[in-house]
């Protein structure tokens, strides 16, 4: 009988085990510790981050989520006293390397914050802005990619008619949605999501949930979310944080219904946190 | 008061309500037995009026358990403890069929004299009775080991079974007058090995609950 058990589990684990061998990674973090002044915010962790798949990281306040998901596009370099060691190895380059150019890597590695905010412009300029930034100067290219950001990020039908009407008259799910398509406009590689649905109404949160997993087809996804639902939902693995340590990282349907670590259920069942 | 006590409590709550009916289905097993060996027919007709009040208590578990996954979105360990309450309390409601199930052979037998002497369903009826009440231990102490040596008893019980519906058949030819009583004395041994598979479908539940893995204890 125990014999049994043990061969069908081996046999699991080494389904498990090809799996993971042919899954491409868009990220490799080695050994990342990331500091403010003298104080370690992340501990020296290491995870590979799979292409067009959603990884969830979860865990309480001031564990080192947030601060792990802006050193990917090193949106940390603004902080005073912020700096990083070790490797988040992209297209073969470390993206902590002082060689990299930031501008250039935020166009790849996009970001969207917590709460909606979009530029006090038009719907149309919310989208252009950067691209003209960028050199894109054409109208007729530029329209096309205003549709194109809207209509990936499921907003185009509800703003088609008012493109030239003020960002800011749209509701916050709207918003927040216009912010993807902000990002979608770049034509990045990677997004990282910190809480995007957190400041919305459920409705509102279903439909930029919906639009997530959407968009892993085109991109790598990573999400910051104190939600265990949505992380539950949406994510393909789940990372739990706790006081700068990456405790477990597994696939999200292995951490919500039988996590490795007791800290880890602690947390996702609402013991702690 | 320690996060998330009010659900520890329910958690607590759902799984006394399954020791309950687990109990008052114990209760009609054992009953519908002595009805059956006394030949006690008030005794048999309690045992299926009864059955209702543990149909009750199979509700009242499934409607707390499903107010619990709404209002408390379960994960890991409290998800399976609901999912397998949900799983027990079903195969202690078909536990409590039995009970009805062998109360009716009762009565269809009736006071017709038996034919021998009941020595071996009796003894078989406990040896799934000791089933029931290890698994029922294994879910109440979370104790993987007590369900596996429930379920390691299913296959003697299986064996009895086999040798008694042989034995039983064999008797048709020499007492055709018997062959009714016969017949309802093979279903009751029928009833009692599906005793034995329900308490090791419970035992299976239990190692579930306990690793997170589905395992089969009937190989």
């Amino acid at each position: 009988m125990v014999t049994t058990y043990l061969e069908k589990e081996s046999t699991e684990q080494t389904i498990q085990t090809t799996v993971q061998l042919h899954m491409e990674h868009i990220l490799k973090v080695h050994n990342l510790e990331i500091f403010y002044g003298e104080k370690r915010a992340v501990n020296g962790i290491s995870m590979d981050i799979e292409k067009n798949s959603i990884t969830a990281l979860i865990g309480p306040s001031g564990c080192g989520k947030s601060t792990f998901l802006r050193s990917v596009n090193r949106m940390n370099d603004l902080i005073p006293g912020a700096r990083a060691q070790g490797e988040i190895i992209y297209e073969d380059l470390n993206i902590l390397s002082k060689q990299i150019n930031v501008v250039a890597l935020r166009k790849e590695i996009g970001m969207v914050f917590q709460k909606p905010n979009p530029f006090p412009k038009s719907i149309y300029e919310n989208i252009t802005h950067a691209l003209k930034f960028s050199g894109l100067k054409k109208k007729s290219q530029l329209d096309e990619l205003v549709e194109e950001s809207l209509q990936k990020a499921a907003l185009w039908d509800e703003v088609k008619d008012r493109l030239h009407k003020s960002a800011l008259s749209l509701s916050g799910g709207q918003q927040q949605r216009l912010c993807i398509a902000r990002t979608i406009a770049m034509k990045p590689t990677v997004m990282l999501l910190d809480e995007p649905s957190s400041a919305l109404d459920p409705i509102s949160n279903a439909k930029v949930e919906d639009l997530i997993v959407e968009l892993k087809k085109d991109y790598s996804i990573i999400i910051v979310t104190h939600n265990m639902q949505q992380a539950s939902r949406i994510s393909d693995k789940t990372a739990f944080f706790l006081s700068g340590d990456l405790i477990e990282y597994d696939a999200t349907e292995k951490i919500f219904t039988n996590p490795s670590v007791k800290k880890t259920e602690e947390y996702i069942s609402g013991r702690f946190g | 008061m320690s996060a998330r006590a009010n659900f520890d409590n329910n958690l607590k709550e759902l799984k006394e309500m399954l020791l309950e009916m687990a109990h008052k289905s114990e209760q009609a097993m054992k009953e519908s037995m002595v009805a059956l060996l006394n030949q006690d027919m008030d005794k048999a007709k309690k045992v299926i009026d009864g059955d209702n009040e543990i149909d009750d208590m199979e509700d009242a578990i499934n409607n707390k358990a499903l107010l619990l996954i709404a209002r408390e979105s379960p994960v890991a360990t409290d998800l399976r403890k609901i999912s397998v309450a949900l799983k027990v309390s079903s195969e202690v409601e078909r536990l409590a069929d039995i009970a009805v199930n062998i109360a009716k052979s009762t009565l269809q037998i009736g006071n017709e004299e038996y034919f021998k002497d009941i020595i071996d369903i009796p003894k078989m009826m406990g040896m799934a009775l000791e089933m029931v009440s290890e698994s029922i231990t294994a879910y109440y102490s979370e104790d993987i080991e007590i369900a596996k040596k429930c379920a390691e008893k299913d296959d003697a019980v299986d064996n009895m079974f086999g040798d008694l519906i042989q034995e039983l058949l064999s008797y048709i030819p020499k007492n055709p007058n018997a062959t009714n009583q016969i017949i309802q004395l093979s279903f009751v041994c029928r009833f009692i090995e599906r005793i034995a598979d329900h308490s090791t479908n419970i035992a299976e539940n239990v190692v579930y609950l306990v690793t997170g893995k589905r395992i089969n204890l009937n190989e």
